[in-house]
């Protein structure tokens, strides 16, 4: 009897105590989240590095790991419109409910990009509030790692000097790893390049690339061979450098455009876990830009 | 702007401070402090003034450059509201299905040999061309606590079935959550999935024997969702029994019951699985059915008594490295165990147009399913549905009122159907199906189906369940 009572409690694990516990959506929001809240915060994250962040299921695990959060921090934006409305809804949790202190959004912390003037799913997936990948800019995570430190601190006063330092600490490596990573992206700027999917205008606003084309006819639709050949024909004037996609899409039409125009692919991290040399936040801008400037050669 | 506002300063602190020291001659330190800190703030304010007209310039600078960029305008926002799935309120969104049909027996009169029917909707469809239910979904968040669904079918021959509205309490905290109205019942793994999100163009054997496909009764569900890492969570719900297995019974109360528990969590990131086990009790009273007697005139039966029917379900998901968008495969399972025990009655012409006597029965049934996606968009679908007649004592049989002859629809029969589907969904909300089936459903020839099917999504994107 006394087995199968610990089997039990083994198999329910609660998790280690700490401060606070955050459910983050996507790696790189689980990574900041990490950075600020250190030592006081259990952070769960949602999806794998891997994973292409609009299709995502409502699991059983996300939704019991929503139910003991203290704090979720998605991107918005609509980005986790698919699955997250399901999980804070059946998590029965009304700390994490949208509107409330323990719901935050990151995305709400940073300027928009590609904001919709109209909305029409003939134009394929479209977000209304701008394009979601808010993470492929670093100077983002200031501005967001601010936000996130203050909402800590909000949430758990007791400890909320250590998430403004934690923070500030943060920002600071940050700023100067930022220096580092434009200073090493100079010769990118102004390079033609064509995208898979339109995952990067931030990158691009960053580091001053120029999208001339991208292989999805539209967002979220996946192209045919004789759209990507008309598409080459169309974008050789424009020379482009290299196609570029994400870690997590198809990894057909861009193999395809570049073997047929005969330019390189860069497969981008995207996020934390996107491939082996992005195993925290730094390590995701270095390999980016290292990802970039050797494609580039 | 700038000299205005210095003017008005300086001008205030001079009646106020300045006026009582017309001497000159008797400046004391107090004073010289005194002007100084006035100093000193009329300098502050000038800065903050310049501050504040060169935000001003930037921002009729940035409010001209506006109109240039075009299509993709790019704005600053400083306190945007969290995003909803719709700017408008309520959401609403409309399933717009239809099939082409090929079935080779007449589905008029198809039936599933050896099971009471359920007044359900269970057949084939239509032969040819035929349009299925337009599904129209509002819902919205009422207040902070409260949520409305509204479900309403639109049934292609007219008329208006209000498949489900309820409404939700939101964030009851402690992991309750409770709802009311009319919803989808939490037993099985499919029950609660709307037509659209099923995997087959048709519902299970299982479903269609036991529930006439779905189960949405009136009343009321409470859930709880355990505090545990591993997702447990409990449902208990009451209802009226308006549907098969129950039968609209004119009494107070609580007529039927349902509860469920379920267990699940991922193994790696690839592999996420879910478990069930869920019960419904329900007490039907003159729960009718047509039949033909032995010379083949239609007869009203009906059944009164105790139902009960218990789910054991099964879901497994894979995709590599937890990305579905380019493969992964489902594998599905649920295993129905129906025990019905009270009284039969029949309206025969051969027993005097009256006549009852006991009833039991002990059936059940079972489907597997595997479905793969072995390319963006496309997915290929198994599908295996077996039913097993059991044991069925027909009293009025037994005592010789009446012969096994007069009730052919309870005739020992364990129906089975084999099913393939290739689908193609080129975006997330439109889905070309074809399916084709082997379905000895009822004795005698089995049926050829085919269904060539269409599903659109129109309006707010909906989020599914796992």
């Amino acid at each position: 009897m006394k087995q199968i009572i610990f089997l039990i409690l083994g198999l329910l694990s609660f998790s280690a105590y700490a401060d606070l516990k955050v459910f983050a959506t996507v790696p790189e929001w689980g990574a900041l989240a990490k950075e600020i809240g250190g030592k006081h915060v259990d952070v769960f994250t949602a999806t794998g590095g891997l994973q292409d962040p609009h299709h995502v299921e409502a699991k059983p695990s996300l939704i019991a790991r929503a139910r003991n959060a203290d704090l979720i921090v998605a991107t918005g934006a609509e980005l986790e419109i698919g699955w997250l409305p399901v999980v804070v809804r059946d998590s029965g949790n009304s700390r994490v409910q949208p509107g409330q202190s323990g719901y935050f959004e990151a995305a709400t912390s940073v300027r928009m990009l590609e904001v919709p003037t109209r909305l029409d799913r003939a134009d394929g997936d479209v977000h209304a509030g701008g394009n979601p990948h808010v993470q492929t800019d670093p100077r983002n995570f200031l501005r967001i790692g601010e936000s996130l430190s203050v909402r800590l601190a909000q949430l758990d006063s007791a400890n909320a000097a250590e998430y403004q330092s934690n923070f500030k600490s943060f920002a600071e490596r940050w700023k100067a790893a930022i220096g580092k990573w434009e200073a090493a992206a100079a010769p990118l700027r102004g390079i033609h390049v064509v995208t898979q999917h339109k995952a990067f205008p931030y990158l691009y606003d960053w580091l001053g690339l120029v999208e001339v084309g991208t292989l999805e006819p539209k967002p979220g639709v996946e192209p045919s061979v004789s759209y990507l050949g008309q598409l080459m024909t169309e974008l050789e004037a424009k020379k482009p450098r290299m196609v570029i996609r994400a870690a997590w899409n198809s990894p057909r039409p861009a193999a395809w455009f570049a073997e047929h125009a005969h330019i390189p692919v860069a497969v981008l991290p995207f996020t934390v876990g996107g491939d082996d040399q992005s195993k925290d936040l730094i390590g995701l801008f270095d390999d980016t830009v290292n990802l970039l400037v050797r494609a580039a050669k | 702007m700038k000299p205005f506002h210095t003017n008005v300063i300086a001008a205030l602190f001079g009646t106020s401070l300045f006026v009582p020291s017309l001497s000159q001659a008797e400046i004391d330190p107090d004073l010289k402090a005194l002007r100084e800190e006035i100093a000193q703030m009329k300098q502050a304010y000038e800065q903050r003034i310049n501050a504040l007209e060169l935000r001003l310039v930037q921002a009729e600078a940035k409010a001209a450059a506006g109109p240039a960029t075009a299509q993709q305008a790019i704005v600053q926002q400083t306190q945007p509201a969290a995003t909803q799935s719709n700017s408008f309120n309520p959401e609403v969104s409309m399933i717009l299905a239809g099939s082409y049909n090929n079935l080779k027996q007449d589905p008029n009169a198809y039936q599933i040999t050896g099971f009471i029917p359920t007044q359900g909707d269970v057949g084939p469809g239509t032969r040819g061309f035929s349009l299925g239910e337009s599904e129209l979904t509002l819902s919205a968040n009422v207040d902070p606590d409260w949520r409305g669904v509204a479900i309403a079918s639109l049934a292609p021959s007219g008329g208006v079935v209000m498949e489900n509205a309820y409404f939700q309490r939101i964030g009851l905290g402690n992991g309750l959550s409770f709802k009311g109205g009319r919803f989808f019942s939490g037993i099985g793994y499919m029950n609660e999935q709307h037509a659209h999100a099923w995997d087959f163009a048709d519902a299970p054997l299982v479903y269609k024997a036991f529930l006439g496909n779905q189960i949405a009764d009136d009343g009321l569900q409470l859930k709880w969702l355990a505090p545990t890492d591993t997702y447990l969570e409990f449902g208990a719900e009451a209802g009226r029994g308006r549907s098969f297995p129950g039968a609209d019974n004119n009494k107070n109360g609580v007529s039927q019951v349902a509860l469920f528990a379920h267990l699940g969590d991922d193994v790696g990131v690839s592999n996420a699985w879910r478990i069930g086990l869920s019960l419904l009790s329900s007490a039907p009273n003159n729960r009718g059915y047509q039949d033909a007697n032995s010379s083949g005139t239609t007869v009203s039966n009906s059944f009164s008594g105790k139902s009960r029917l218990w789910i054991a379900d099964g879901i497994w998901k894979w995709a590599p490295d937890g990305n579905s968008t380019v493969t992964n495969f489902k594998l599905q399972g649920e295993y129905f165990r129906r025990r019905e025990d009270g009284r039969l009655a029949s309206e025969s012409v051969d027993c005097g147009g009256t006549c009852a006597d006991s009833f039991d029965s002990n059936q059940d049934g079972w489907y597997l399913q595997g479905v793969y996606q072995f390319m963006p968009h496309w997915r290929f679908g198994l599908r295996h549905d077996g039913l097993g007649y059991g044991t069925v004592n027909i009293g009025l049989v037994n005592s010789g009122v009446l012969t096994a002859a007069d009730f052919p629809v309870l005739a020992a029969h364990d129906p089975k159907r084999d099913t393939a589907m290739l689908d193609y969904s080129p975006s997330e909300f439109t889905r070309f199906r074809l399916q084709w089936a082997h379905d000895n459903s009822g004795v005698g020839a089995a049926d050829k189906q085919v269904f060539l099917q269409y599903l659109f999504n129109l309006g707010a994107h909906g989020a599914h369940q796992f």
